[in-house]
């Protein structure tokens, strides 16, 4: 397990560089210069243009470019935006905790409902629930989050008027300084208590069209893998031992069906980074999703390696926390390394 | 199923009843996008400007909803020296906002913070030049390098400024974002804590609202300054809900999470109108977009040629279905909100049969080849840059016109055209100052050589020496007469064919008064109230 673990660390290195390499060259593929991006039609002299592309450095050839960054990142600067002046990763933790926030709460509804809804459709097999469960999960997977999005503001926000229709927080009502970031937690500590079910109501619309896709992908999961699960001869023997139905899903079936769900989940940590960047920017939600598509538009080159390259780690380090809870939940692989 | 349905329905209402109840008045703007950060000096952005408004002053001000300057933080002033002096008596019992960032602030506003303000972005050794950048592209654009002789404080209330030449717009200048006046003595505080950086993302000014705090990408809030010497806030606090997306702006609107929007989407303006709950106001903006035709290169060298252009294009097609609603044509090169309008100009009529037999007369044999270059993207002065150059390209084709679609990466884009390379270009302007001079100059000489603004690179004499003159005047119906004699001028000559200023659009609940529109699309809520 340990040689395993550390094997999969190693082979995080090279993923490193060539992403390094990856957001540095890409960004730079992508037309328009910093400067004059920055300036628009109002344009600028040759002779300011040139002082300012030399303040940036980026009068260097491209490969010094490229070393320099490598250079930062290696004693842990990831620069300093271009539009805001402010360090990148400064900007990253301001707005990051939103955006987990946002995931946890979206992966956690993916979770708690797709789990159970896609394990209920293995052991109902063939019946209409599960064929109806299948049906809306190629739909929920299929969904554009865009119109999605816009879809269930019209409907649930304007329509019924039953949540918010985007932001973290009332801000008429509430207004209490930022200590985590994460606005749940923030609430609790302020003083006004209500503010936390106010901060609730507001995750409920993003949390839903960020876990939708996850949520598809967690009942099939679930449903394939308990079906794999529930032929297993110890899953027989548990039942011919006359163990009640609850308990032979539950703790035999389920816990053995959860090793691959568990790892899609950890997958979905890139899809939901992806996703949240379209609700981040339907819901005006103030994340790293939205700041990364800003970042390109106003080509802000340090803002988006500096973001890329955080979020990109914290990816892989969730991959390698995925292969971590594996071996706990299933022993086999624990003893086999 | 349905039953699940209905308690979450309970359980959602629950939340929205056991909220706090509110204190105080409070407006909430639904803004577009964070601030690049809180000195406007620095700053490129509409919404950076827009974010700083609340807390700042200047020398001069535009009056609210006016391209008009007035005194602001200089109380009067004079014009000495043929134009090139001017000295300006600053108000007395002004207070910088106190507390904020831990800043008290020991003394009132005077002549030490003016000098501050420019010597920043004016002297390259200034301690606080290099902060945030030091980019200060304004300051640049204005020529305020070019034009200042010397900044003076000749005593506590009194500043005097230098200038190389007389220029009449300067006064417009200072009451431009850039020229805001920020606390020298703030500055300096900062500097004995080592935290120079901090000066312009915690701002401190003057002006109606004293920051509060600012959340990227989330919420600025601002305080009323109870000690403002000008028109005060009538709300207690002010708050910028940062929404990019312009659908979930007009919800927010809707559902009474704010009370006030800007840039709404063209598609939603209707219902916008008919919705009781919601005022819509409108004006066209300091803009103009236009197709200008190099005038250096055949055939555009001949004025019937020009015209003939002028008569070939629809031009009512294009606002119809370019603008959508969002843009008045355009006849002049200035809008019609600024002074020296020349209202009694004649555009050309939409006239295909006329246009050809001018061609005809002009001696240019049809099919005639030519280049028309379209903006690569999209802005409110040129929604569909596209779109309106393939409406214009079949409008050219019916006077035997085949004109070849070209666009570039817009920095190259306007590189390129600068230079002079193209046949007809399309391209827009957004006003500063409110300054006539500051449209007409895009036509003057000076900016019609290569890499010159002039994209028509037109000059004409008679055109010239107004420009010129004007700009040495300081009385302003003299120079409204020369403008007006411009206009004319350049109607006739035609080196261009103006399209449209576009409209800005602001929205807000029926119950907010009080709102009145910048012409420079900027918003002020000093003097705005909420019921």
């Amino acid at each position: 397990m340990f040689k395993y673990f550390l094997k999969r660390i190693a082979l995080t290195v090279p993923t490193f560089v060539a992403l390094m390499f990856i957001t540095f060259a890409a960004i730079r593929l992508v037309p328009g210069d910093p400067v004059e991006v920055r300036v628009g039609e109002r344009g600028i002299s040759p002779e300011r243009l040139a002082y300012f592309r030399h303040e940036l450095g980026l009068d260097q050839p491209v490969w010094k470019q490229f070393l320099d960054y490598m250079w930062q990142l290696l004693h842990g600067d990831f620069g300093t935006s271009f539009v805001t002046n402010q360090k990148v990763l400064t900007e990253f933790l301001a707005l990051f905790p939103a955006t987990l926030e946002l995931g946890l709460c979206a992966m956690l509804f993916a979770a708690l409902i797709g789990v159970p809804a896609g394990a209920l459709a293995a052991v109902k097999r063939g019946s209409w629930y599960d064929q109806a469960l299948m049906a809306l999960s190629v739909t929920g997977y299929s969904m554009p989050i865009f119109w999605w999005g816009l879809l269930l503001i019209m409907v649930v926000s304007e329509g019924w008027g039953l949540t918010p229709v985007s932001g973290r927080i009332d801000l008429i009502r509430y207004y209490f300084e930022p200590v985590t970031g994460f606005m749940l937690i923030d609430a609790l500590l302020s003083d006004q208590k209500a503010a936390f079910l106010d901060a609730l109501h507001h995750l409920v619309l993003p949390a839903i069209v960020l876990g939708t896709i996850p949520l598809a992908v967690i009942a099939r999961m679930t449903r394939s893998s308990m079906l794999e699960v529930l032929n297993e001869d110890y899953v027989r023997t548990a039942r011919a031992k006359g163990l009640p139905p609850s308990q032979v899903i539950g703790v035999h079936a389920l816990r053995n069906a959860l090793v691959p769900v568990v790892t899609v989940i950890g997958l979905q940590v890139g899809t939901l980074m992806a996703g949240a960047v379209l609700t981040e920017t339907i819901f005006s939600w103030p994340g790293v999703g939205k700041w990364l598509i800003e970042s390109i538009g106003r080509r802000d080159y340090p803002s988006l390696q500096g973001g890329v390259m955080l979020i990109s780690t914290l990816i892989i380090l969730v991959n390698l926390g995925v292969d971590v809870l594996y071996g706990i939940i299933n022993p086999r692989i624990r003893h086999g390394g | 199923m349905k039953k699940s349905i209905v308690f979450v329905a309970a359980a959602l209402s629950t939340l929205t009843l056991s909220a706090a109840p509110a204190s105080g008045k409070t407006l909430v703007f639904c803004s577009e996008a964070s601030p690049e950060n809180f000195t406007p000096a620095v700053n490129i952005m509409v919404v950076s400007f827009d974010a700083a408004r609340p807390v700042y002053d200047r020398l001069t001000r535009f009056e609210r909803g006016t391209t008009r300057v007035v005194p602001g933080l200089a109380e009067s002033w004079q014009v000495g020296d043929g134009g090139k002096t001017l000295t300006f008596k600053l108000r007395r019992g002004v207070k910088f906002h106190s507390g904020v960032n831990n800043f008290k602030p020991t003394r009132e506003f005077n002549a030490d913070d003016v000098l501050f303000s420019f010597e920043r972005q004016w002297k390259p050794d200034h301690p606080y030049a290099k902060v945030s950048g030091g980019k200060y592209d304004y300051f640049g654009d204005m020529d305020m390098p070019k034009l200042l002789e010397a900044i003076e404080k000749v005593d506590a209330y009194t500043v005097r400024m230098k200038l190389k030449e007389p220029n009449a717009p300067m006064l417009a200048n200072l009451a431009m974002d850039f020229a805001s006046i920020h606390s020298a003595e703030y500055a300096a505080f900062l500097e004995k804590a080592g935290k120079k950086e901090q000066f312009d993302q915690v701002p401190v000014g003057t002006g109606a609202f004293s920051f509060v705090t600012y959340q990227k990408d989330a919420v600025i809030r601002y305080k009323a300054n109870r000690d403002y010497w000008g028109e005060k806030a009538l709300v207690d606090d002010l708050v910028y809900a940062i929404t990019p997306d312009p659908t979930a702006r007009y919800s927010k609107l809707k559902t009474g999470e704010c009370h006030f929007m800007t840039a709404p989407r063209p598609a939603d303006l209707q219902e916008m109108r008919n919705d009781p709950m919601l005022q819509l106001v409108s004006q066209p903006g300091l803009n103009i977009s236009y197709l200008a035709f190099n005038v250096q290169k055949p055939p555009f060298d001949k004025k019937a040629v020009l015209q003939a252009f002028n008569m070939a294009i629809d031009k009512a097609a294009i606002i119809r279905d370019v603008y959508l609603g969002t843009g008045t044509a355009a006849k002049n090169l200035i809008p019609p909100t600024l002074w020296s309008y020349n209202d009694a100009v004649k555009d050309y009529p939409y006239d295909p049969e006329k246009a050809k037999a001018l061609l005809k007369a002009a001696g240019v044999t049809t099919p005639l080849e030519i280049d028309l270059w379209y903006l690569p993207i999209g802005r409110r002065t040129i929604p569909n840059p596209k779109r309106m150059a393939e409406m214009m390209q079949a409008d050219l084709a019916k006077v035997g016109v085949h004109a070849k679609l070209v666009t570039y990466e817009l920095g190259e884009y306007r590189k390129r055209a600068q230079q002079g390379e193209h046949l007809t270009v399309q391209f827009a302007w957004i006003g500063d100052n409110g300054d006539p001079d500051n449209f007409f100059f895009l036509r003057g000489c000076a900016a019609a050589r290569p890499g010159g603004q002039n994209l028509s690179k037109w000059c004409n004499k008679e055109f010239d020496d107004r420009l010129n003159r004007a700009k040495t005047l300081s009385d302003a119906s003299a120079r409204a007469r020369l403008y007006g004699e411009m206009q004319v001028i350049e109607n006739e000559e035609a080196p261009d064919f103006k399209i449209a200023h576009s409209v800005d659009y602001d929205a807000m609940r029926k119950g907010v008064t009080g709102f009145r529109q910048s012409p420079f699309g900027i918003h002020e809520f000093n003097g705005v109230d909420v019921k």
